[in-house]
């Protein structure tokens, strides 16, 4: 296995997930590359080839638009996520991207203090190498927590 | 310090329906009568639809009320549903979401039933090498699973443990069979389903989707990004038979009227300064004769027909106890949709559902109702908004459909609300 790219590519995610459980929204579409795919759909559907997803995101326009309404139009309650991400295997395709797989769960925090399992699942991604840095042609969240709690406002 | 009144001098909910008790969205009580008044009582609940199960021995589980029930198609094509209790010692026989199968056991002891619900297998039914096995005159044919009536309406499967209740058709009414019409009109495609948990009232969720009030002024979406929704003609009305289903539709004019209206009312009160990037998710491509924006669509009890702009979706509505209900969003298309079409409604995905740009606060304020009545169950609610205008229907700014709804309820639940939340 190729040590100095699984390092790599394990300092993305680690990258990513303190964008998100860091509050720094505003970088998280600076991740992706233009022209990406973004998409929390549930297993359920996955297994079953059906396209139902929870957010789906065809470029990084709408992925900063997601950020705005966050920001600026959408109540919801503060949330507090810590990610944790494991078991990451990858492969090298033909163009130079990589996809890779790894597990992740997500503890919310609430406002009264009280931590909950709020979601698990898997990540699958392609990442390119595009203007200097690695970043994400497409992220699909296929969780397993298929019943989501109230709401789900910030990305996973 | 203000003492908390003890009584309410407001009439109670069966008069007009402005006034209903806290106690209703709390109460264990209320919940059991629930469960045998309305889930098990006159009402036709939806199951899912018949695309999702389009094959001989394709089944779902699901439930009526908090009755948890399979529907399936037999092999005469036929569609059934029956309890998923085994009639022999009460487990639930079905223990998979869904699938396909020609028959179902129970794995406690083999039980094995048709597709219809018939009981045909029973283990050492004669016993074993002389040894005694069911008496004698045991019938198979009268142990069979609880069968429910099943009826279908464009596609859509109801069921019901009543069996004085009404043909589907007729429960629909003509009104609102219209409307389901409208976006069942040709063969439709399930795309999947997400499903959303909640911390509060079943009830308080259909209260949500008969309040067009709270649309503009909860859900900030359209507003931030300066989207003009002024010259939308709205549309609120009910079913004709007993008020519990209801309709609201927020119909397009065209263009020239619209900018009209904006000019004569002045209606965008801010300009945040926010635009969106990609506007694709809010195209509405035209579909139907009336051209709406949102068709939301409640068949009481567990049915929102949603179609907004072109994502439609059957919710269904589950309780899970006095203060907990789940949504299951039942994703659809048209057959004929081309790949286009397609993924318009899979991106306008995003405006509904738990992360929906125009829906995710909804369960958020349910729970805020939820919480902030836990102790206060004889208090009321104060439903009055358009109520001195009672023929109005075209207007956005009403409660009327909230207070039809509940003044049916009562009715349905034959009770004094106030009596039974203080009991």
């Amino acid at each position: 296995m190729d040590m100095a790219l699984r390092q790599t590519l394990l300092a993305l995610q680690d990258e990513y997930i303190s964008t998100l459980d860091t509050d720094a929204l505003e970088l998280w579409p600076e991740m992706f590359v233009d022209d990406c795919l973004y998409e929390i759909i549930p297993k359920e559907n996955e297994d079953l080839g059906l396209p139902a997803p929870v957010i789906y995101c065809d470029s990084k326009a709408m992925l900063r638009d997601r950020v705005v309404s966050l920001r600026n139009a959408n109540i919801f309650q503060p949330v507090v996520y810590r990610h944790f991400f494991s078991g990451l295997s990858f492969q090298v395709g033909g163009d130079g991207c990589i996809e890779m797989w790894s597990s992740y769960l997500v503890i919310n925090t609430s406002q009264l203090g009280q931590s909950t399992v709020y979601q698990t699942g898997r990540y699958h991604d392609v990442v390119v190498q595009a203007e200097g840095r690695w970043r994400f042609r497409s992220k699909r969240v296929i969780y397993d927590t298929s019943r989501i709690q109230t709401a789900l406002a910030i990305p996973i | 310090m203000n003492p908390q009144p003890s009584k309410i001098a407001s009439p109670p909910p069966a008069a007009d329906g402005s006034r209903v008790p806290y106690g209703v969205f709390t109460s264990q009580a209320v919940y059991d009568l629930e469960q045998e008044r309305i889930f098990r009582g006159p009402t036709w609940s939806f199951l899912g639809l018949e695309a999702e199960i389009k094959a001989a021995g394709d089944f779902k589980s699901t439930f009526i009320g908090d009755t948890p029930v399979v529907m399936t198609r037999t092999e005469e094509g036929r569609l059934a549903a029956w309890v998923n209790r085994c009639a022999h010692r009460g487990a639930m026989v079905c223990r998979q979401l869904r699938g396909n199968a020609s028959s179902h056991s129970c794995v406690y002891h083999q039980w094995r039933y048709n597709l219809e619900g018939d009981l045909y297998g029973v283990p050492f039914l004669r016993g074993l090498n002389g040894q005694a096995g069911m008496p004698a005159d045991f019938d198979r044919k009268a142990n069979g699973l609880r069968k429910l009536r099943v009826e279908s309406y464009a596609g859509l499967v109801f069921a019901t443990f009543s069996d004085t209740v009404e043909p589907l058709t007729d429960y629909i009414g003509p009104v609102m069979g219209g409307y389901i019409d409208r976006i069942f009109h040709k063969p439709v495609e399930y795309l999947g389903c997400t499903r959303q948990f909640s911390n509060s009232n079943w009830k308080l969720y259909l209260e949500n989707v008969k309040d067009p009030y709270h649309a503009s002024l909860l859900h900030l979406f359209h507003t931030t990004f300066n989207i003009f929704r002024v010259g939308m003609k709205a549309h609120c009305v009910t079913d004709e038979r007993h008020g519990m289903h209801s309709i609201i539709m927020a119909i397009k004019q065209d263009q020239g009227e619209t900018s009209a209206a904006y000019k004569d009312q002045k209606i965008r009160s801010f300009d945040s300064g926010f635009t969106l990037e990609d506007e694709s998710i809010l195209a509405l491509v035209p579909e139907y004769e009336v051209l709406a924006t949102n068709h939301i669509q409640p068949i009481f009890p567990q049915l929102v027909i949603q179609q907004i702009h072109n994502t439609l979706v059957a919710r269904q509505l589950l309780p899970k106890g006095p203060n907990a209900f789940e949504l299951v969003f039942h994703f659809f298309g048209y057959e004929d949709d081309d790949a286009e079409m397609r993924k318009l409604r899979i991106k306008q995905a995003n405006l509904v559902g738990p992360a929906g740009y125009i829906s995710m606060e909804d369960t958020e304020a349910t729970e805020l109702v939820q919480q902030g009545v836990v102790r206060d169950g004889r208090l009321t609610s104060i439903i009055d908004m358009a109520k001195d205008a009672p023929e109005q229907s075209d207007t956005l700014i009403t409660e009327k459909l909230i207070r039809s709804f509940w003044a049916g309820y009562a009715k349905l639940m034959d009770v004094d609300l106030q009596t039974l939340v203080e009991a």
